[in-house]
């Protein structure tokens, strides 16, 4: 077990006696296994315990502890100190307001999240006696990848179009749509399509890329935003070139 | 500006946020580039018109197409288009992902495929043009 010396550079800011944030430095002696997680717990508890930031499960599952790291969105349980030369420059999650310290405000995700309906809308009522709603492994493929989203907003972060539209309803929300609109059980696509095909949902994305290259759980949100454009624009070309298609 | 309580909110610059990370100027590269397919669907119209007002206004187009400034032009459009075109074809599978049974094709494939339509349609064009 080695220790070395990290230079932490963190983004203080409290909202009752700051005008603006500014950073603060702390050399934090630190073990070769440590995370970025670690090093800002090492703060709190031994050198500046009015540091705020969020974090749970220290093992990427939660999805709370995302922030900038260098420069870059990364779940700060996730971020090996051992990775990063000379000083590590921590921030808030861009594109979200700043609370304090590195805690964001949250509550326009939350909201959009909603939006979306991510959850189950059956196609039907059924008793329970009728048995569970079965799902071929294929019919799981389909749409697996996406339940793997952990909502840690890095996605958001890296975004940019989000960073200059915020009513785009964004990466994960709509991948989240995505994922309950591919799922064979479900019955709900037309109600999130009123959320997620409108100006304010897929068509806000420019195709960047980036959500996907820096989720932490490798997620592809790039894509689903992509197969909901392809799908919406094929409902479009039904609606109005086979109206009698349309149920 | 004093301290009010609220949550601050960070300015983001409209004009040089894709100098933040190479991955926005990547992105603005593909974009970009867009306009040397415009700007070659723009020779194209000119040719059009050219050919609409006759033979010698035709052949006075040809000469400046042929020439040296012509052949660069075209050349830089060369490049900037297949740099496009690529960079999109590269992100298909993402867009297009197609299940056989269980798993879904590999991203490879996918990408193969249009090279082998872009080469199909470039060959037929070809064709249709009397290279052959």
């Amino acid at each position: 077990m080695s220790e070395r010396i990290v230079e932490l550079e963190v983004l203080r800011f409290n909202p009752e006696t700051d005008a603006e944030p500014r950073f603060q430095r702390y050399s934090v002696p630190c073990m070769n296994e440590w995370v970025v997680l670690d090093a800002l717990n090492h703060v709190k508890e031994a050198i500046d315990p009015t540091l705020s930031y969020r974090w749970s499960c220290h093992m990427a599952v939660c999805g709370s502890c995302g922030m900038m790291i260098n420069g870059e969105p990364k779940l700060a349980c996730k971020a090996f100190l051992r990775a990063y030369d000379g000083v590590i420059r921590v921030e808030p999650l861009a594109n979200f307001p700043i609370q304090r310290d590195l805690v964001t405000v949250i509550d326009d995700f939350i909201t959009k999240l909603k939006r979306v309906k991510p959850y189950l809308v059956p196609k039907s009522d059924q008793p329970v006696e009728a048995g569970e709603f079965r799902q071929t492994p294929a019919e799981l493929k389909r749409y697996k990848q996406y339940t793997l989203c952990i909502n840690c907003m890095l996605c958001y972060a890296a975004c940019p179009e989000y960073a200059l539209v915020p009513k785009f309803i964004g990466p994960a929300a709509i991948s989240l749509a995505h994922r309950y609109n591919e799922d064979s059980r479900d019955g709900g696509r037309e109600e999130r399509q009123q959320e997620i095909a409108s100006g304010e949902g897929v068509w806000e994305c420019s195709f960047v890329g980036a959500c996907s290259e820096v989720c932490p759980e490798h997620v592809d949100p790039a894509g689903a935003l992509q197969q909901v454009k392809i799908r919406s624009t094929v409902d479009w070309y039904q609606e109005h070139l086979m109206p009698w298609s349309k149920k | 500006m004093s301290a009010n309580g609220k949550p601050y909110i960070r300015e983001v610059s409209r004009y040089r946020w894709y100098f933040s990370s190479p991955r926005y100027l990547r992105y603005m590269a593909r974009e970009v580039t867009c306009v040397f397919i415009g700007l070659h669907a723009l020779i194209l119209l000119v040719a059009l018109r050219r050919l609409s007002e006759g033979r010698d206004a035709w052949e006075a187009f040809l000469q400046n197409l042929t020439g040296p400034a012509g052949v660069l032009l075209q050349l830089v459009i060369l490049v900037f288009a297949v740099y496009h075109s690529t960079s999109w074809f590269n992100v298909t599978p993402k867009a297009m992902p197609v299940q056989v049974g269980e798993n879904f094709l590999p991203g490879g494939v996918i990408i193969g495929a249009h090279y082998a339509a872009w080469l199909a349609v470039t060959l037929a064009v070809l064709f249709l043009a009397g290279a052959f």
